[in-house]
């Protein structure tokens, strides 16, 4: 693999500058528009998302400002067909990690296989011993799972990683919708947009659908949040509100009479399935981190006796490290006996000694990432480094290669943005969310489309100074 | 409903009453500065506006002299103040952040923006000549969240939650305000009919926006025995403590619909309901306005400790 970018892919307009088909139609919509009229809409919807409080709050930042991720107005556009595609591999994907994650915590028939070795699990604080042999309600692992993709070019969608742990973002897809919709009513008569609105009550269905058995008739859910200070704390509020669910903390719950039960005004009552935006440590300081304050002491025996869902489950942020992640297309095929639809990002494991030798070797053209880290935190982009951020990467590799992997800088696909001077591409994301329950899975057409604003850029990520767009998917 | 959720739209609502509350004392301590000469006057009202919002001793920590553009800085803004008015309405707005999934989206965006408007106008100091401005919309924005409240929210628990705050925090606002000035209304020879009275008495209907409904339901007849019956028993006047107390017993009495049962701060609202209902002013000044007045203090914070404890409020 050689580190030269290839051709860069635009995928509103072809390289002769002429319109691709699936935005024709917009495209004509947009050139009809007035655009002094455009950048006052523009201008309004940075309004509406203040008034309406779509926040996150930055970490690290002493005054815990709220800010907005920015939201530019032109849509990111995927064909039916192209989502077909895009499904069946999402699909195969998220039905390898749940069987994947199934036989981890069982039999661990792909490591007696050889197709994982085993210290990748060893001393992994993912791997959760406390879920060994234990099957959660319904046999599901992975609840909601997003998946990142990126484009590189006319059919290429590579899977850039796997969150199947507690993916965010979700209620920036549906607010983004909203406000394109209050923004551009017309172009909704116009153009056959699959709606995404109705995320909150599948996501409730399915988790309903995943109750422990000795819930009530109509099991009662409820969205767990470390609170308002956490980033995402108004999607965690969105979707409970949204889905008619309890939006509760840690200090609302505590384990009576063999079940969870939340604090109400009227005295204690139990809750069934818990959509947790909490991180494993955080659940049940008896079972994982005494330090917590967050948590609910003794959660996990009841979750383990059947007396409470968890979704996510505890332990599948195993399925999302992204050392194991270099396994994904051996895993799919171990447990679908397919071939992968979705092709991994090419990915240099520094445990390795030929991968860390190429990796030193070739620093300045790489993207090396912490094996557990997210956000956009900790992470080298080689051909933006200075001398000395390659040098102190350098230095941290050769201490602890286990903790890191290195890519190539990929040719991300551009998206146009609006700006002042008119539109301009920027380099873009596309997570879809997916629900996992014992009726299927159901995947939400189009997702979370991340930008990159900053010309050039390659991090999409809102702690980096991201921003978002509304994701179309046409129908047929 | 969860007991943090009662806590949360209790005290959103407890803090955007003391916010306005705090703004109509403001107005009359400006006022009276504008219609008075005499320095040590002038900051003898704002002492005393101090001294009913509870603020004198840490403003005398911070500051030795009560000039206006001073107090009234401190009152609305001042970082080092916990209880200034832009701090109480970002409380009220963190409380609704907390409990946005038990408030309506109008209620929440209502806050929401109230406390981007006040936030943005207080940004700086404020002026004598913007301190107007500053006030009234404070008015206003507190008004409009009430109103969104009443017109978007269901008539249940979390509604209850919300107005047993806002009467809570009323009643303690107008008793405090009343036992301040309580020296103002009493029979004192020197002092009867006297100009000074006359405004001393306007001062105070006008801390609790009751100016004209007392003169109207008095024909303009000024009389210290009056007014003191008007803010404390005339159950037509929404700040009197009459009033806020049969509000807090209505939406109590909601509380027990719902829950199927009475608890102790039922018991002890009954009590102090019934007292206030019997009483008339002759006896209350024979027994001692300010007496009277520091046992209704102490029985509406007992109330509302009493509902925290029984609804399993988390503090």
């Amino acid at each position: 693999m050689t580190s030269t970018p290839a051709p860069k892919y635009d995928e509103m307009f072809n390289a002769d500058g002429s319109v691709r088909p699936a935005y024709a139609d917009y495209r004509e919509w947009f050139d009809a528009q007035d655009s002094n009229w455009l950048k006052r809409q523009d201008a309004e919807a940075e309004r509406f998302f203040r008034r309406v409080g779509i926040t996150f709050n930055v970490y690290g930042e002493d005054d815990a400002e709220e800010r907005l991720i920015p939201f530019d107005m032109i849509p990111r556009i995927i064909t039916a067909r192209e989502w077909r595609k895009l499904t069946r591999g999402i699909e195969q994907r998220v039905r390898a990690l749940n069987a994947f994650l199934q036989d981890l915590y069982h039999r661990q028939e792909i490591i007696k296989a050889g197709r994982l070795p085993i210290h990748y699990l060893r001393d992994n604080e993912a791997f959760l011993t406390q879920m060994i042999g234990f099957t959660p309600p319904g046999g599901v692992y992975t609840h909601i799972v997003g998946i990142d993709l990126v484009r590189t070019g006319p059919d290429e969608f590579v899977v850039l990683e796997d969150n199947a742990r507690t993916p965010s973002g979700v209620s920036y897809m549906l607010e983004n919708r909203e406000t394109m919709m209050q923004m551009f009513p017309e172009l909704f008569t116009r153009i056959p947009v699959r709606p995404v609105s109705d995320y909150p009550r599948r996501l409730a269905r399915s988790l309903r659908a995943c109750a422990p058995t000795c819930a009530a008739d109509r099991p009662v859910v409820a969205v767990l949040t470390p609170g308002i200070y956490n980033s995402a704390y108004f999607e965690h509020a969105f979707l409970a509100d949204e889905m008619g669910a309890e939006l509760i903390e840690g200090s609302d719950l505590r384990v009576m009479d063999g079940r969870v039960q939340m604090r109400t005004t009227t005295g204690y009552t139990p809750v069934d399935v818990i959509y947790r935006r909490v991180d494993d440590n955080f659940l049940d300081p008896l079972s994982f981190n005494p330090d917590s304050i967050l948590g609910i002491p003794g959660i996990m025996d009841v979750y383990r006796s059947g007396g409470v869902t968890i979704a996510n489950a505890p332990g599948t942020g195993i399925a999302d490290d992204k050392a194991l992640y270099t396994f994904m297309p051996d895993i799919v095929e171990f447990y679908t006996g397919e071939k992968p639809i979705l092709q991994n990002v090419e990915t240099w494991r520094c445990i390795e000694e030929d991968s860390l030798k190429y990796v030193l070797d070739n620093l300045q053209d790489l993207v090396v990432k912490e094996v557990h880290g997210s956000g956009g935190y900790g992470m080298l982009i080689g051909p933006a480094a200075s001398k000395k951020e390659l040098a102190e990467f350098e230095a941290k590799l050769r201490a602890k290669p286990e903790n890191y992997i290195a890519q190539p800088t990929l040719s991300l696909s551009t998206v146009p943005i609006f700006t002042k001077e008119g539109l301009a591409p920027r380099h873009v994301d596309l997570r879809p969310f997916v629900l996992v329950s014992p009726e299927g899975i159901d995947i939400t057409p189009g997702g979370l489309t991340r930008v990159a604003l900053k010309k050039g850029s390659l991090v999409v990520n809102s702690s980096q100074g991201g921003g978002t767009k509304d994701s179309w998917v046409l129908d047929e | 409903m969860l007991g943090r959720s009662a806590t949360g739209v209790f005290w959103m609502a407890r803090y955007l009453e003391r916010a306005e509350n705090s703004a109509r004392l403001i107005d009359v301590g400006f006022h009276l500065a504008l219609t008075r000469g005499d320095r040590s006057q002038q900051e003898e009202e704002w002492k005393s506006v101090l001294k009913t919002t509870g603020q004198i001793h840490d403003y005398s920590a911070k500051f030795s002299d009560f000039v206006g553009p001073q107090v009234f800085n401190y009152l609305l803004r001042d970082k080092d103040n916990p209880a200034s008015v832009l701090q109480m309405i970002e409380s009220a707005r963190t409380n609704a952040r907390m409990v946005r999934t038990s408030i309506t989206d109008e209620v929440w965006e209502a806050i929401n923006e109230t406390w981007m408007t006040l936030r943005e106008l207080m940004a700086r100091p404020v002026r004598e000549t913007n301190l107007g401005e500053v006030l009234s919309t404070i008015r206003r924005q507190t008004t409009l969240v009430r109103g969104a409240m009443d017109g978007s929210m269901l008539r249940n628990d979390v509604f209850n939650f919300a107005r047993i705050g806002t009467f809570i925090e009323r009643a303690d606002s107008t008793a405090r305000i009343l036992d301040v000035k309580y020296y103002v209304l009493l029979p004192s020879v020197a002092w009867v009919g006297s100009s000074l009275d006359n405004v001393q008495w306007d001062t105070l209907l006008r801390s609790v926006a009751g100016d004209r409904a007392y003169s109207w339901l008095n024909a303009g007849k000024m009389d210290p025995r009056d007014i003191a019956k008007f803010l404390i028993l005339d159950g037509r006047f929404p700040r009197s403590l009459a009033f806020c107390y049969d509000k807090v017993r209505s939406n109590m009495a909601g509380l027990a619909m719902q829950y199927g049962g009475e608890t102790e701060a039922h018991e002890l609202l009954r009590d102090a309901g019934a007292q206030l209902h019997q009483i008339t002013i002759e006896e209350i000044f024979d027994r001692g306005l300010h007496e009277f007045l520091q046992s209704v203090i102490n029985k509406t914070n007992r109330i509302g400790e009493c509902i925290a404890s029984e609804y399993r409020f988390v503090t």
